[in-house]
């Protein structure tokens, strides 16, 4: 590592006899300030990329030549192909939830409680943030993987010679086509979780279905919705912005369509947890 | 750069007294980091001639008609595609510009998620936007019979072989009426039948559509087959050029090794 050391500090300024004066511990400080300067340089790099990224898709979107039959496919594809999975996992929220607090609400004499706790906590934070933590594993690491095996068997550059702005075909439908999507999944995945919610209070209780949403409903006021939609659409955007911009610029080998889902999942996953954290300081300031 | 065509009259000279180039490279220049990958090129790409670009792996080839098409921006030089400079155009100028050119890529490059009809469609209705459905029906059914395959309409990129594959994208891109093709490695990956029988459709295309082609290669069986003209690149140089019997009996041990 020395030798490299005095081979990159050369490259730098060729005019430095390095070897007449340098002792081992400037070098070893000249390798590691070299390794900060390249690792910070790289940073700076990846972050105005994605800044460049997220400018151009903005700047696409507006533009003309809306691809709209491509927008609805992926409406489609992320919104109705979601809904298994997004059921499943919506209506297990809200019986978990349920199982896990009746006893402790009985303890208090308080289960009357129980679905209007359970709705809220559904409605405002649960629902949110689970569906979009399951969609960013889905939908974030399918358009990573899509799009980066495209980018791999040259489909994009094919499509930019076709005339075709990829950016606008690719990017701009599914990251608004997400955006749109995701919020309503959400909503979904409420309407399930308070069902489910029903189910776990039925089987160590008798209460009816009316009785249950009536009770849930009481709870709810408009200002419990609003910011987890708001937020929702943020989880939404972010998940199809990180899925498309690991994809679209995944490198060459085949190895790297894996590593762009992954990094998608990953990188949309903490995003989504970051943004969930302001919108709660948002909203407790608002509220 | 070896000038021994310049002794000898070909008909790449005869070309280039009698019809003006569609596409005049001059001092193309491309690196990536600091490895040069085109140093200096110069070529002229004449009316209705396919041009073979020979060349070893790693020389270059395939930058040469990514930068041709704008895929990649070179960092000196000027290409000029019917006098216009590809490297100053906006991006809808170069949008319009690439309406006229055709490109086979080295991997097909059809869209997996799409059927054949789809992949062909694909660029006819975004391009040829005056055609109606009927209309670009027939269109596709006609470069499909061309290249063979009009019963694969229906099929999807993963049902196909290689050589299908390779025909299907090549019909893709004679879909839209192109006027200049660039075929990057044409038949790499294919065995010699299926090689020879890419090499035929290439020269019906020019002959069919009136084209003119560049077509990378380090296949010189598809070089003998379709070459009006040839230019060896080596070390991001044009190393020589002329016809292909100028190659044949060149004495140049690097030419030599590539037509033994």
């Amino acid at each position: 590592m020395t030798s490299n050391g005095i081979i990159k500090l050369k490259k730098i300024n060729p005019a430095i006899k390095v070897k007449g004066f340098a002792t081992k511990q400037s070098i070893r400080l000249s390798e590691k300030t070299i390794a900060k300067t390249q690792a910070a340089n790289n940073f700076l790099t990846d972050f105005s990329d994605v800044i460049l990224f997220l400018l151009r898709v903005v700047k696409e979107t507006f533009s003309r030549d809306f691809e709209f039959k491509e927008f609805f496919r992926q409406c489609f594809h992320i919104g109705y192909k979601s809904l298994p999975l997004i059921s499943v996992t919506g209506a297990i929220i809200g019986l978990v939830l349920t199982i896990q607090s009746r006893p402790a609400l009985v303890n208090f004499g308080a289960v009357t409680m129980l679905p209007g706790m359970v709705a809220v906590s559904l409605i405002r934070e649960m629902g949110p943030v689970i569906t979009a933590l399951i969609c960013a594993g889905k939908i974030g690491s399918g358009m990573g993987a899509e799009l980066g095996s495209m980018k791999v068997t040259e489909q994009i550059e094919a499509m930019e010679v076709s005339s075709t702005n990829p950016m606008r075909f690719l990017v701009v439908t599914r990251v608004l086509a997400a955006t749109i999507m995701i919020p309503i999944l959400i909503l979904y995945a409420d309407a399930l979780g308070i069902l489910g919610s029903w189910v776990g209070a039925n089987i160590k209780g008798d209460v009816s279905f009316v009785l249950f949403f009536s009770q849930a409903f009481h709870h709810i006021d408009f200002m419990d919705f609003l910011p987890a939609v708001i937020k929702s659409f943020f989880f939404g955007a972010v998940i199809g912005l990180v899925g498309c911009y690991k994809g679209y610029n995944a490198g060459r080998g085949t190895e790297s369509v894996g590593i762009a889902a992954n990094s998608a999942v990953v990188l949309a996953s903490l995003l989504v947890i970051i943004l969930d954290v302001i919108a709660v300081q948002i909203t407790d300031m608002l509220m | 750069m070896n000038t021994e065509h310049t002794k000898t009259p070909d008909k790449a000279s005869s070309l280039k007294t009698s019809i003006e180039p569609v596409i005049e490279i001059i001092n193309l220049k491309k690196s990536f980091a600091s490895q040069e990958v085109l140093v200096n090129v110069s070529l002229k790409l004449f009316n209705g001639e396919n041009l073979v670009v020979l060349g070893k792996s790693g020389s270059g080839k395939s930058v040469l008609i990514k930068c041709i098409v704008g895929l990649l921006q070179s960092d000196g030089g000027t290409i000029n595609i019917f006098d216009k400079n590809v490297t100053e155009l906006n991006r809808d100028e170069l949008g319009k510009l690439r309406e006229k050119i055709g490109f086979l890529f080295q991997s097909g490059a059809l869209y997996d998620s799409m059927t054949v009809k789809q992949n062909l469609d694909f660029p006819l209705r975004r391009i040829k936007k005056n055609l109606s459905e009927e209309e670009r029906g027939e269109k596709i059914n006609e470069v499909l019979e061309t290249v063979g395959l009009a019963d694969a309409l229906n099929k999807m990129p993963s049902q196909l072989s290689g050589g299908m594959r390779k025909r299907i994208s090549l019909a893709r891109t004679i879909v839209v009426d192109p006027m200049i093709m660039l075929y990057d490695e044409p038949t790499t990956g294919l065995d010699p039948v299926t090689s020879d029988e890419i090499s035929l459709l290439i020269n019906e295309v020019q002959k069919k559509y009136k084209t003119s082609s560049i077509i990378i290669t380090h296949d010189i069986e598809c070089a003998r087959n379709t070459a009006d003209r040839v230019i060896m690149l080596q070390d991001g140089e044009v190393y020589q050029e002329g016809n292909l019997e100028l190659f044949e009996k060149s004495d140049d041990e690097l030419i030599k090794s590539f037509f033994k």
